[in-house]
């Protein structure tokens, strides 16, 4: 029995079916939505995932450990650098190599550079769902900047391949730290306080999203969102802080949370306001460490061949999207054992079923956009 | 125009039985200046909002086919003619067909009251504020046929979105209309610019604080009427594909398209000819604009001038703003801006009397409203300013600072 036959046999006399992609233009990717409406009332949106999966899972039982990490960066194309980051260091656990301190600083520069990015194209994306066109072209436009940034810095605009286990492919030099420099001084006070005027206090897009999808912190603790979706409903967990890993614990930075800024706490316009926010805190660490990168090698001594002894990790890192995790197991050959990816917008996609129900289908919209789905991750 | 057969006829020294064939191919002259001027406008507005658009967004926009690409909009008009035109299987393939049409012409036929100049106007109705009300219900059933007869669930609501929100938002535009009509005396659109005056203290739109407001309830609902940002729920691209014209393509696609571009023309228009004054120049009186065919010409710019500002509004509203929720939508319509103009209209026939019985109440309350008008665009031109200062990279802003 298909899914349609499923939802045909439930489905009311006065209620049509209505198939929302895969190729829509706000289902960030290659996702699917069943929607049961009634008219512009929605029953239920039932999500159709696995249109994008790639057996990157598979993939990485036959490949050997350095050959994963480019594979890593297409788990989640718009912030490959945590899954650099996530994938390295459980290797690097697995292996008990000691990551030399100015690697870790280039690693944390270009996560955070990356989560800016990532959250840029988030909430251009979501304004441009809403109907708001220019902030995300000025988005895009803050983000090629990052873009350039990184490309000087790794080679590369979208899939980094950036971190290798024991350290960074490249050094950073003094070209590159002005142009971080140069960026960090137009996007804090400037960008921010624009966009902001632009969209985030408008009236309409405050209208639309206030009391929409609202999700409790119990809720979103059971549903297991993680990340800026958690923490809009008012849950202050972010593994940078709780959890700590690489260099964060050195650097002074907060976490917001979703306070309800308009309506309700966990709402669609928390999810909004706690991304923007999340950017200014980001460019904040970003500056810490900027000013003091200490001198020293960028790679550890890690040996040719990688064959780290038999044994299990769980590497996580706090991604744009929330809490990125790979579980590794090692059987002691060249190929991990198994590789499990645990990602965020997989359990947002449940959390949007059952959201879904009762809103208007241009709800389903803003929801979509507000849990910041990328289907890559999903389906991995 | 009948006066107009009578002078063609007596030049030519014909006999008053040839009158009806000279009013028809008049007819036919007036018809195909409006769709001329009707397809250029929309063409080289979709030109200027792409290139506004581009400015906005920072970014270049098309420039590439001529001087700062503006024959673009003949380029895309050429590829969109070249097309296949696709009518998909399932379809109802004569609705399929007829429904630009209607559209298009439904638009179009609001271009035979629009004035162009003190002697150049179709039609000059005494019913034309309500035929315009009245034509462009022709719109909302072609797109009404576009959405049905696509065959697809996404261009049904589209279309269905569309006929709710283009019935509800003509009351507002209809009563809008009315508070400028009681002091007018007049539905038709050249009486009531000749009852305007030509300096900006004159217009309508400061003729009492009700048109004042009526003034931005007419702007508001017009967009809705239009489809246009923030209004533009039936081709919302991000809910519903592109709404009621999904399955278009070709030409008959592109018809929707100088629909809306017209369609602007249309609300601009209107503004200007109810509450902006027309085409009276400032310091001429009627009837020497009447004698004078340069003057008749410089009405027609200033009309235009007008009607291109508000145009301009418009396309910037519709890169600014997102877009509202269909039961806002609705909401706003019958909840606010239905019973405001029908305050609006109360509060104008007392004005209308106290003015008739005290006039000096009336030259005061007009400087006063002048006042505020010109107060509003002062805070607007410091506000474009401070974005400007503030914004931190001035690169591509040096062509105007």
């Amino acid at each position: 029995m298909t899914l349609e036959e499923r939802l045909n046999a439930v489905k009311k006399e006065n209620e049509i079916l209505l198939n929302m992609g895969p190729q829509h233009p706000s289902t960030h990717g290659v996702i699917r939505f069943i929607v049961r409406a009634d008219g512009e009332i929605m029953v239920e949106a039932l999500p159709v995932v696995g249109y994008l999966h790639r057996g990157i899972e598979k993939l990485a039982e036959m490949t050997p450990y350095p050959g994963f990490i480019p594979y890593t960066d297409r788990v989640d194309y718009l912030a490959a650098m945590f899954c650099n980051h996530a994938f390295v260091m459980g290797v690097e656990r697995l292996l008990g190599v000691e990551v030399p301190k100015r690697a870790e600083y280039l690693r944390m520069i270009a996560s955070e550079l990356n989560r800016i990015a990532s959250h840029l194209i988030s909430l251009g994306s979501m304004a441009m769902d809403i109907g708001a066109f220019t902030p995300f072209l000025h988005g895009i436009r803050e983000r090629e900047l990052i873009n350039d940034i990184t490309e000087m810095l790794c080679g590369s605009r979208l899939t980094y391949n950036y971190m290798r286990i024991g350290g960074v492919s490249n050094d950073i030099n003094d070209n590159i730290l002005k142009k971080i420099n140069d960026f960090l001084d137009r996007f804090l006070p400037g960008f921010i306080e624009e966009f902001n005027r632009l969209i985030t206090y408008n009236e309409i897009l405050v209208k639309r999203c206030i009391n929409i999808a609202t999700i409790s912190s119990e809720e979103a603790i059971n549903f297991g969102l993680v990340g800026p979706n958690l923490r809009a409903s008012g849950v202050k967990w972010d593994l940078r802080k709780n959890m700590p890993y690489s260099i964060y614990p050195e650097f002074k930075f907060d976490i917001p949370v979703g306070e309800g800024f308009k309506g309700s706490v966990g709402d669609s316009y928390d999810r909004f306001v706690v991304r923007v926010k999340e950017m200014e805190e980001s460019a904040k660490i970003i500056r810490q460490a900027i000013s003091n990168i200490p001198d020293g090698e960028i790679m550890a001594k890690v040996p040719k061949r990688v064959k780290p002894p038999v044994g299990e990790v769980y590497s996580a890192v706090e991604s744009a999207r929330g809490e990125l995790g790979y579980h590794i197991i090692s059987d002691g050959s060249e190929n991990p054992y198994r590789c499990k990816i645990r990602t965020g917008s997989f359990s947002a996609m449940k959390a949007i079923h059952i959201k879904s129900q009762g809103c208007f289908i241009a709800d389903l919209v803003v929801l979509i956009a507000s849990m910041d789905i990328v289907a890559p991750e999903i389906d991995r | 125009m009948l006066e107009l057969s009578d002078k063609i006829l007596e030049s030519f020294g014909l006999s008053s039985q040839y009158s009806l064939v000279v009013i028809i191919i008049l007819f036919f002259v007036y018809g195909l200046f409006a769709l001329t001027f009707g397809s250029l406008f929309a063409g080289i507005t979709s030109w200027y909002e792409r290139r506004i658009a581009g400015r906005m967004q920072s970014r270049i926009g098309p420039n590439r086919v001529g001087y700062q690409g503006f024959w673009q909009w003949l380029a895309d008009g050429l590829k969109c003619w070249f097309k296949e035109d696709i009518i998909p299987k399932d379809t109802d393939s004569v609705l399929f067909r007829i429904a630009p049409y209607l559209v298009f012409t439904g638009v179009l036929c609001t271009f035979v009251v629009i004035p162009f100049a003190p002697s150049v106007v179709g039609s000059d109705m005494n019913v034309g504020l309500v035929y315009i009300i009245a034509i462009t219900a022709l719109v909302v059933a072609g797109i009404l046929m576009a959405g049905w007869a696509s065959d697809s669930k996404w261009t049904l609501f589209g279309g269905i979105r569309s006929t709710a929100q283009m019935i509800s938002y003509e009351i507002p535009v209809a009563l809008s209309l009315i508070v400028v009509v009681i002091p007018a005396g007049t539905l038709s659109l050249q009486k009531i610019i000749i009852s305007q005056g030509g300096a900006p203290y004159n217009w309508y739109i400061f003729h009492n604080p009700a048109a004042f407001v009526a003034f931005f309830i007419y702007f508001t609902s017009a967009l809705a009427e239009g489809n246009r940002t923030p209004f533009d729920l039936p081709e919302a691209e991000s809910e519903l594909v592109a709404g009621y014209n999904t399955e278009y393509s070709g030409m008959r696609f592109l018809f929707f398209l100088f629909a809306e571009w017209m369609n602007l023309y249309v609300i601009g228009g209107i503004a200007t000819a109810v509450f902006l004054g027309g085409w009276r120049i400032p310091g001429i009186a009627y009837e020497v604009q009447m004698e004078s065919i340069w003057l008749q010409f410089a009405g027609f710019i200033v009309y235009l001038i007008k009607a291109l500002i508000l145009v301009n509004v418009i396309i910037w509203l519709r890169w600014t703003l997102p877009r509202l929720r269909i039961d806002q939508l609705m909401i706003m319509c019958y909840k606010y801006l239905v019973p405001i103009s029908i305050l609006l209209i109360i509060v104008s026939i007392i004005f209308t009397i106290l003015y008739e019985s005290v006039p000096v109440v009336g030259l005061v309350v007009r400087l006063l409203l002048f006042l505020l008008g010109v107060v509003i665009m002062i805070y607007f031109s410091y506000r474009v300013y401070y974005n400007i200062r503030n914004f931190p990279d001035k690169t591509y802003l040096k062509w105007m600072i």
